[in-house]
C-alpha cells in the first residue's frame, strides 16, 4: 500500500482527504504511483504531468523521505520506506506565491 | 422573465449572483472553484441549467468543470473515481491536444513571439467556452495558444478545429499582452455554420462551414505596432460583439479604435467617434436595440484605468460615432481599475439589464439600459468574466 498526500487543490479537484492510498502493481515508482493515482481518480490527468509526454507539470514537486525526487527517472525505484508505506510519496505545489 | 443568474470568474473562483426581474436584491453564491483562476464560465441557452466552466491554475493547468443543475453542483465531465483502470471515465475533459492528424493536414506550426522569433504552439488554458445555441452538449473552447476546440459530448473529450490554428498566416500571429488567446466566439443564431472568432494579436477570422476553414476579416482596421498598420493579420482585437437578430453587423472593441462592420466581417471602419480614449477591452449589444453598443473607455495601453479615475460606460443608440457617458451609480473619482474583455455582459428583460466587472472586485448592474448602476458586490477577487442567463 502506497500512501500519496496531495496538494490543497488537487484534494479538493479529487474529493479526497490529505491522504491516499494505492495499491500498485508492480515495482513503485513515480511513474507506476502517477498511473495508479490517475487510474483511480480521473479527474487528476493532466494536472500534475502531461496527458501524453507525461512529463512533470513545472510548477509539481515530488517529495520523500525529506529528499526531493522530482528530477529522479519516472521508473527509477522509489524508497523502501514509500514502497511499504511507512513514509508517504508527497506531490507538492512549487512554493510559488499566488 | 423569473430572474437573472450572473456568472463571475475571478482570479480566485467563480461566484453566481441572482436575483427577480427587478435586479434590486441579490443573492450571492461562492466562491466555487476557491483557489482557481476561472476564465470564463457560461450557461446554455438551449438549457439554462447546463453552465461550463473553465477553470485553471499555473501549478495544476486546465480544468474544464460543467454544472447541471444551474450551478448548484459541479463535475468534471468524465472525471468520477473509478475502481478499475480500464474502465470509464477516461478523464480527457482537460486534454486540449492541437490536431496534427493526416486527416487535417495541419501540422503544429509556429507564431511570433514577443521578440519576433518563432515559437511552436503551446497549450495553456482555455479563455472563453461558448456553448451550442442548439445542443447543451456541444461547447466551443476559445485558447491560448489561439486555437478552437469543439465538444460534442458536453466537455468530456475536446477537438480542434484546426483549420483555424493551421491558417497560413499562422506564422505571423503573436501574443498581445496576455498571451496569444482565442478570446471571442461568436456563433450566428441563423446560420449554424458561420463561426467568428477573434485573437490576440492576429484579428478576427470567420468560417462558413461550421469551422472546416476560415478566412481572416481584417479589411479596415489599422494597428501600430506592426510592421504594415493594414496588414491582413497581426491585429490585436480585444473583443467583438452582436446582436442575435442582426448576426452580419459587428461591433469591434480593438486595442485601440472602436470599429463596426455591416458585411459580416469583410470590411470594418471606425466608429469611436467622441470617446474619450478608444482604447479598451469590453463591448456588448443591447438585448432589444441592435444600434445600442455599450463600451468603458480606458485610458491607454499601459495604463489599463479609466481616464481622470472616473469609471463611465459609454452607450451610442446610434451605432456608434455618437456616444454619451453613463455616470449615474459610477466612482467618479480615485477609480483606477480595469474592465477585461470577457468581463461586460446583457440580459434580455426589458429594460435591458447592462453587467460589468472591474479588476477591484465590483459587479455592476444597470437594469435600466445603462441610465443608472449600483455595485451587486464590492469586493470580489480580480474579475476576468461576467456573463447573463436570463432565466424563464
Amino acid at each position: 500500500m502506497i500512501r500519496v498526500v496531495l496538494p490543497a487543490h488537487l484534494r479538493t479537484l479529487a474529493r479526497v482527504g490529505r491522504e491516499v492510498k494505492l495499491e500498485v502493481e508492480g515495482p513503485a515508482t513515480q511513474g507506476s504511483i502517477l498511473d495508479a493515482l490517475e487510474a483511480r481518480y480521473p479527474v487528476l490527468r493532466g494536472t500534475i504531468r502531461d496527458h501524453d509526454t507525461k512529463r512533470r507539470r513545472a510548477f509539481v514537486r515530488f517529495f520523500a523521505c525529506a529528499e526531493d525526487l522530482s528530477h529522479e527517472p519516472a521508473d527509477a525505484p522509489l524508497p523502501e520506506a514509500v514502497t511499504t508505506g511507512r513514509e508517504p510519496f508527497l506531490i507538492v505545489g512549487a512554493m510559488a506565491g499566488g | 422573465m423569473s430572474g437573472v443568474r450572473v456568472l463571475v470568474g475571478t482570479r480566485k473562483g467563480a461566484f453566481v449572483l441572482t436575483s427577480d426581474g427587478k435586479r434590486k436584491r441579490w443573492k450571492v453564491s461562492g466562491p466555487h472553484f476557491a483557489g482557481w483562476e476561472v476564465y470564463h464560465l457560461k450557461g446554455s441557452t438551449a438549457d439554462p441549467n447546463r453552465i461550463y466552466v473553465s477553470q485553471t491554475s499555473g501549478w495544476f493547468g486546465q480544468v474544464i468543470q460543467r454544472s447541471s443543475d444551474g450551478g448548484k453542483t459541479w463535475e468534471a465531465p468524465g472525471g468520477g473515481v473509478t475502481l478499475s483502470p480500464e474502465g470509464f471515465p477516461r478523464g480527457e475533459s482537460n486534454r486540449f491536444v492541437y490536431d496534427t492528424s493526416p486527416e487535417t493536414g495541419r501540422p503544429l506550426t509556429t507564431h511570433q513571439f514577443y521578440d519576433g522569433t518563432q515559437r511552436p504552439w503551446e497549450f495553456k488554458r482555455v479563455w472563453h467556452l461558448e456553448p451550442s445555441p442548439n445542443d447543451p452538449d456541444t461547447v466551443y473552447a476559445g485558447v491560448e495558444d489561439a486555437a478552437l476546440f469543439r465538444s460534442t459530448d458536453g466537455g468530456r473529450t475536446w477537438q480542434e478545429l484546426a483549420g483555424l490554428r493551421g491558417h497560413d498566416s499562422g506564422p505571423k500571429w503573436q501574443p498581445g499582452a496576455g498571451g496569444m488567446c482565442l478570446h471571442t466566439i461568436l456563433l450566428d443564431p441563423g446560420d449554424s455554420g458561420r463561426i467568428y472568432v477573434a485573437i490576440s494579436a492576429a484579428g478576427a477570422f470567420r468560417s462558413d462551414d461550421a469551422g472546416k476553414t476560415w478566412g481572416p476579416i481584417n479589411r479596415g482596421l489599422k494597428s501600430e505596432g506592426i510592421p504594415d498598420p493594414n496588414a491582413e493579420v497581426g491585429h490585436c482585437v480585444h473583443r467583438i460583439a452582436m446582436h442575435r437578430e442582426r448576426p452580419r453587423v459587428l461591433f469591434m472593441q480593438k486595442h485601440w479604435d472602436v470599429m463596426r462592420s455591416d458585411d459580416a466581417g469583410a470590411s470594418w471602419r471606425e466608429v469611436s467617434g467622441n470617446l474619450p480614449t478608444d482604447f479598451g477591452f469590453a463591448i456588448d449589444v443591447h438585448a432589444h436595440e441592435p444600434d445600442t453598443v455599450f463600451v468603458v473607455p480606458i485610458k491607454s495601453d499601459s495604463e489599463h484605468f479609466p481616464p481622470g479615475g472616473k469609471l463611465r460606460v459609454y452607450r451610442s443608440r446610434t451605432g456608434g460615432n455618437e456616444w454619451e457617458a453613463l455616470t449615474r451609480g459610477l466612482p467618479q473619482r480615485n477609480c483606477y481599475v480595469n474592465v477585461l474583455r470577457d468581463a461586460m455582459a446583457v440580459d434580455a428583460i426589458d429594460p435591458c439589464g447592462v453587467y460589468f466587472g472591474t479588476t477591484g472586485g465590483q459587479v455592476y448592474v444597470s437594469p435600466d439600459s445603462g441610465d443608472s448602476w449600483s455595485p451587486i458586490v464590492r469586493n470580489l477577487p480580480a474579475v476576468l468574466s461576467v456573463e447573463v442567463q436570463t432565466l424563464p
